[in-house]
């Protein structure tokens, strides 16, 4: 790859709450560290979405905030056919929310989502009491079947929303994976994220909010992979390595190979 | 605009119930700092409390008072206000964050008859304090997320504030025009006085607080102010009547330039001073007997003092939130040469979500020696390196600073979240 690959970061004055940007670090850094260029492009609110990217990053956002995003990204049109004509998009928390057919806003509405992923996300789906606010440490084992049968080590991060979230009929796609620790999606079979191809690209979609790149290089890499980077092997020490150690002790749980 | 007239009210003798409370208020705090359980504020005013539930507003009647209150600066503007009024008499104050009712308590119930009140207390706490002491003065200073997992909450404070403001009539609001969530809140104050204490850290306020609808934001100044505007319901900045210029200079309302010589490092301080000398004009102190009193303040609850940390000398600096760290990466850039230390937590009393940490600009420390500690070290290690900063983590922060390089000073900056910050005064004797 020659050109560099262009990634970029939606609205990050509405879809930046959990310090979102750092996914687009970490991604830039990922590649730059091998030598390969990588272009972050911040796209302000106001803005429609450009096409040419490679990669689309949407964060985690407060709930008006997320309404104003949702409703500027779907108007535009342009993120669906930038990820229908083969680009990656990386949803995450609101973000997930958002790329979903609908969710329901703080003013107890149902918004219209941009509709990229088959998802409905709602305060609760049955009629017993309104559930806590998933907030906390989440790690989630990936299906390999989402990711083209890729094995990736347990995903780590954290988690912070009120909504739940389900595929609706005849769903495309499937969950990113199956939370161990943490609420994820909310639904009994503790789905966490959902992943979907639109078009020519890819949806990815998870709760856990925030630069949860930065604690899963290896979900890092297969992204860039997917954006069209070729990636040889990385010459310099990773650092997330150590930050992984670190989490799974926290965690309970087991070390990883070296 | 009207000014509350200067000096105390005359003095009104508490009641029998709560002078024996203060008493055995007081008599607790003894027995606590005996027991080497800390300054005893706390317990103290907790015992006055359970004597006479109503004893804060009878305590804070005939006193000229103050209330601090906002995210970031509380302690260190509150002790810079002690410090001007202080040129005019006796002032009672709280300290060390025993910001909720019983700290105020205790603050008041050792007051001298006529002494002044400058006192810190928590955002969230601010109405309840102020709806019993009915102050002369609240200084509103800013409202960022201090915990990620609580990070709406910012709205709702401003929201009580602003109602607050519609209560207390007589109450003057010395509030930060650049902080549009600040700003929303103090309007609903019948007067206030507006300061330009510039706002670092914007990612809390980019929609408007009163409409929802995205803010505009011009260009900051050489102080971190900018102006801030929402073109849908009219929502604007308001014309400061003090202002930062910089890091030593305020700009005051006539036009012309207080010099400051802080002690204190930083814009950031610059700030709380030009809060304080707006309090101060408030209660009759002008600006020119007031800013030499400020230049003493050195340390305040351990912030910034240059102490020995493992033989080693270290300056303490706290940053427990993402603005309050943009403010201290600023403040660093005035000693270039040091090594950095950062002790990084997340802690419940931190916040346990550490994301923010991508949100602050970690690439101002390029070139410089960063090491890290803390039990959060490799979030800020993986962090750092993508901001072009290789730190090594160390295994406790002592270690650390014994593994910096000695700088120009021989001094090592420490920097500390909230219950890292503790541990180091702890460790080193402050507290």
């Amino acid at each position: 790859m020659t050109d560099a690959l262009r990634i970029a970061l939606v609205y990050p004055e509405l879809l930046g709450t959990y310090g979102d940007g750092g996914n687009a670090e970490v991604l830039a850094g990922r590649l730059r560290w091998r030598g390969l260029p990588a272009e972050v492009v911040r796209v302000p609110v106001g803005s429609p979405v450009p096409a040419g990217c490679d990669l689309y990053l949407l964060g985690g956002g407060e709930d008006e905030p997320q309404v104003l995003a949702a409703q500027q990204i779907r108007d535009a049109g342009t993120l669906r056919q930038a990820v229908e004509g083969g680009a990656v998009c990386l949803a995450i928390c609101a973000g997930l929310q958002i790329v979903g057919e609908s969710f329901r806003g703080a003013d107890g509405k149902v918004h219209d989502g941009v509709g990229l992923l088959p998802l409905e996300t709602r305060r609760q789906f049955d009629d017993g009491p309104v559930p806590p606010r998933a907030v906390g440490d989440v790690a989630v084992e990936i299906d390999p079947e989402a990711v083209d049968g890729v094995r990736l080590p347990v995903m780590l991060g954290y988690e912070n929303h009120g909504g739940r979230t389900r595929p609706v009929d005849g769903a495309v796609g499937r969950p990113l994976g199956h939370v161990r620790v943490g609420i994820g999606n909310g639904t009994p079979d503790k789905a966490e994220g959902w992943v979907a191809p639109a078009g020519r690209g890819r949806v990815l979609s998870t709760y856990l909010h925030g630069p949860v790149l930065a604690q899963n290089p290896a979900l890092a890499d297969l992204l860039l992979t997917w954006a069209g980077a070729d990636l040889p092997a990385l010459e310099r020490d990773d650092p997330a390595i150590g930050l992984r150690r670190a989490r799974l002790r926290a965690l309970g749980l087991p070390a990883e190979a070296a | 605009m009207s000014h509350p007239p200067a000096g105390a009210a005359p003095a009104t003798r508490p009641s029998l119930r709560t002078r024996v409370a203060v008493r055995s208020g007081q008599a607790a705090s003894l027995a606590s700092r005996l027991l080497g359980r800390g300054a005893g504020q706390v317990v103290g005013g907790k015992v006055v409390l359970r004597l006479a539930p109503q004893s804060l507003g009878e305590l804070a009647r005939g006193h000229w008072s103050v209330l601090v209150s906002g995210t970031n600066g509380k302690t260190t503007t509150t002790r810079l206000v002690t410090a001007a009024l202080s040129t005019r008499g006796s002032v009672a104050t709280n300290s060390g964050g025993a910001n909720m009712v019983p700290g105020v308590v205790t603050a008041l119930g050792s007051a001298p008859a006529g002494a002044s009140a400058a006192l810190e207390v928590d955002e969230l706490h601010l109405p309840a304090v102020a709806r019993q002491v009915q102050p002369a003065a609240v200084a509103l200073l800013n409202l960022s997320r201090d915990q990620l997992d609580r990070a709406s909450e910012t709205r709702r404070i401003a929201a009580l504030w602003r109602t607050l403001g519609e209560e207390l009539t007589a109450t003057t609001a010395v509030a930060n025009a650049d902080d549009p969530l600040v700003a929303w809140a103090a309007m609903g104050f019948r007067d206030v006085v507006w300061v330009g204490a510039g706002q670092v850290w914007t990612s809390d306020a980019m929609v408007c607080p009163s409409c929802a609808s995205l803010l505009h934001r011009g260009t900051p100044d050489a102080a971190g102010s900018a102006d801030w505007w929402c073109d849908q319901c009219g929502l604007r900045r308001p014309e400061a009547s003090v202002r930062v210029r910089d890091a030593h200079t305020l700009t005051l309302e006539d036009g012309s330039d207080l010099p400051l010589q802080l002690k204190l490092p930083g814009r950031c301080n610059a700030a709380n001073a030009a809060v304080a000398i707006a309090i101060a004009g408030l209660a009759g102190v002008d600006a020119a007997t007031a800013a030499p009193a400020l230049t003493e303040v050195e340390a305040v609850a351990g912030r910034y003092a240059v102490t020995d940390l493992g033989g080693r000398r270290a300056r303490l600096l706290l940053a427990k939130n993402p603005a309050g760290w943009v403010e201290m990466l600023e403040l660093l850039d005035e000693t270039p040469g040091r090594a950095v230390v950062i002790d990084f937590n997340a802690r419940e009393a931190d916040g346990k979500d550490p994301s923010w940490i991508w949100d602050v600009p970690a690439e101002r420390l390029a070139g410089r020696t960063v090491l890290v500690s803390g039990d959060r070290a490799e979030d800020v290690v993986v962090r750092l390196a993508h901001a072009g900063v290789d730190a090594p983590r160390h295994a406790t922060v002592k270690a650390a600073v014994a593994a910096a390089p000695g700088g120009p000073d021989d001094v090592v900056d420490v920097l500390a979240t909230y219950t890292a910050f503790r541990d180091l005064l702890l460790e080193t004797g402050l507290l």
